[in-house]
């Protein structure tokens, strides 16, 4: 009967074809190792956050008046709201966290290189759109930290030349960031921006399931196929992948728990102490910091001395990556098989980047501005390093198959 | 049915200038979308003036107050203070006012504020960089502050330094002196911020 029911279904909506495309005949590399967990426990937490995200709005009250009140009724009076909200909060930064692990994966193996590109910029797209649903997000409990928070975010874009000061009027709705602020932000943090996660994600995974994945040997799979055409290197990612990626999601989520059991806000990192005060138009928070995962970004902003190419180099720190497939001109893909100059030049680009994450939190003083310009130097430095490191690079021979 | 239309030509220039047309309406279609995100009528008429009484405000003191939902202070300066903004000259990036944008045509001059009244300084309390409010550091040579510090405001966000007038220090990220709103004295003791020569007329 229930056989009977999948065939007539079958019939008329390609299910078992869809199911054999991209899982059981879908045919991955059998060497991915660790790094190779972060894709899919990004998608889970996507979901965990679009599920939370729908709960939270049935409590929340997105105006100026009643936002802070309405997140402490939440904490305080819902039935597990708490968990609800925590879930949000925390499943943020572990969104973050596995972005930026997931990003270091594909410098690391070169999953960025030719035919791959596309996924990449999908990648980075993906990035930009997270940061700005994250930033509008942020405002919504209405604390100090999300209101001054935005203030700052938003003036930013007021320092491009002409169009500037209308351009933050535009984004603002008022002339300062006021109720309007909030309920459009509220708007596009629940429904638009998300929509655009969830096409960007999907241009992301047809691109991927297009060329197939890259692995730590950077080896094409593709170029060795048995009579049958399918890859000898290759395994079917159900049950083989579906199953590994299921232990990584245990693990994954026993951290997950602790933090969000034991340590909700991060020590100040996750939920920072000063949103725990309703937002105040007339005073600013004795020292105010983004959230952690855009540190490293704001401590580029500050280590400039000028308001408009702070803005500037913190945004060419991002689109930056946009070009990354082209800056580097090695053909060779994984770190693997690559040169010592290489190797050296990305850890010192991981590095720099949690240094200047590390800055970022910090209140502003000399040496901290003097440590960020030196970082932020390493940080650009990569990029102009690994263009030319990559042109003339004595790399070792990759295998033909899989090791 | 042919393979290919009778034609192609007249099906092509028909096509694109169809798309054209269409492209033309997206674009007038975008407009209320892109408008709607401006501030709303109300928002624009809610910049009602605001009255400061100043009179029992005492030397060293400031006050804050919203206008148009931005924090502005009203400063009663010490002697002191005022004999200090000569000196500042050679640390500031706009000593003389000259960016006309942020400041009415009253206060260009080195107190920032009505020559009659020059006591008392009001301001809009956000940094030029990136808005946030500064705090005010009256006190003289404080620690972090160093030594030649002849009290003023500080931006905690990004470390913008501005002298008691407002005006802002050279090599701080701030581009500009801090605003000064219009305002006008009702009586000797009551500014009204927003105000203009006309509500005294």
């Amino acid at each position: 009967m229930i056989k009977g029911l999948g065939k007539w279904v079958d019939d008329r909506l390609p299910v078992s074809h869809f199911w054999n495309a991209h899982l059981a005949k879908y045919y991955v590399p059998h060497n991915f190792n660790f790094w190779y967990y972060f894709g899919s426990l990004l998608l889970v937490v996507f979901v965990l956050q679009i599920v939370t995200g729908i709960w939270l709005t049935m409590s929340y009250k997105p105006s100026a008046e009643n936002a802070f009140a309405s997140v402490e009724y939440i904490m305080r009076d819902v039935e597990w709201g708490w968990l609800i909200r925590y879930l949000h909060s925390t499943g943020a930064s572990f969104f973050f966290i596995a972005v930026y692990l997931h990003i270091f994966r594909g410098m690391m193996y070169g999953s960025y290189k030719k035919p791959r590109e596309l996924i990449w910029i999908f990648g980075v797209l993906i990035l930009l759109v997270l940061m700005a649903e994250a930033f509008m997000g942020y405002l919504l409990p209405w604390g100090q930290m999300s209101y001054w928070g935005a203030q700052v975010i938003i003036s930013l874009f007021s320092s491009v030349p002409v169009i500037g000061p209308d351009l933050a009027l535009w984004i603002r709705g008022d002339y300062v960031v006021s109720d309007a602020t909030l309920n459009r932000f509220f708007a596009l943090h629940v429904i638009a921006l998300p929509l655009v996660l969830l096409f960007l994600i999907g241009g992301h995974i047809m691109a991927l399931h297009e060329v197939g994945s890259n692995n730590p040997d950077g080896v094409d799979i593709k170029e060795n196929k048995d009579d049958s055409g399918k890859p000898v290197d290759g395994i079917p990612f159900h049950p083989y992948y579906t199953v590994k990626d299921l232990f990584g999601l245990g693990v994954f989520m026993f951290i997950f728990a602790a933090v969000l059991f034991y340590w909700p806000d991060g020590g100040g990192l996750f939920l920072e102490h000063p949103n725990f005060t309703p937002a105040d138009p007339l005073k600013t928070p004795e020292h105010i910091a983004p959230v952690w995962y855009f540190a490293p970004h704001y401590a580029i902003l500050r280590a400039v001395p000028d308001k408009f190419l702070g803005v500037v180099a913190m945004t060419v720190a991002i689109l930056i990556l946009f070009v990354l497939p082209w800056i580097d001109r090695n053909r060779t893909r994984s770190i693997r098989y690559r040169s010592t100059a290489f190797k050296v030049n990305l850890f010192a680009f991981a590095a720099a980047f949690i240094g200047l994450g590390y800055l970022g939190t910090q209140p502003p003083t000399t040496l901290g501005t003097l440590a960020s310009q030196l970082l932020s130097a390493v940080y650009f430095g990569f990029f102009i390093a690994l263009y030319f490191i990559s042109r003339r690079e004595r790399t070792q021979p990759v295998p033909e198959r899989l090791q | 049915m042919a393979d290919s239309p009778s034609n192609p030509a007249r099906r092509r220039f028909l096509t694109g200038a169809a798309t054209a047309v269409g492209a033309v309406g997206v674009g007038f279609a975008a407009v209320p979308f892109l408008s709607s995100f401006q501030p709303s009528a109300k928002a624009q008429a809610a910049g009602a003036p605001v009255d400061v009484n100043i009179g029992k405000l005492s030397p060293g003191q400031m006050t804050t107050v919203a206008w148009r939902g931005k924090p502005v202070y009203v400063v009663h300066r010490t002697d002191r203070m005022l004999e200090s903004l000569p000196e500042m000259d050679d640390r500031l990036r706009d000593p003389n006012s000259e960016v006309a944008t942020q400041q009415p045509e009253f206060a260009a001059n080195p107190y920032r504020a009505r020559e009659e009244n020059e006591r008392f300084l009001v301001i809009v309390g956000l940094c030029t960089h990136l808005g946030c409010a500064p705090t005010y550091r009256p006190e003289v040579a404080p620690d972090d502050l160093g030594d030649d510090w002849q009290g003023g405001f500080f931006c905690p966000c990004h470390g913008s330094k501005f002298d008691i007038s407002g005006r802002v220090y050279k090599g701080v990220p701030a581009p500009t002196n801090l605003e000064v709103p219009q305002y006008v004295y009702v009586t000797e003791e009551i500014i009204r911020v927003g105000g203009t020569e006309e509500d005294v007329a």
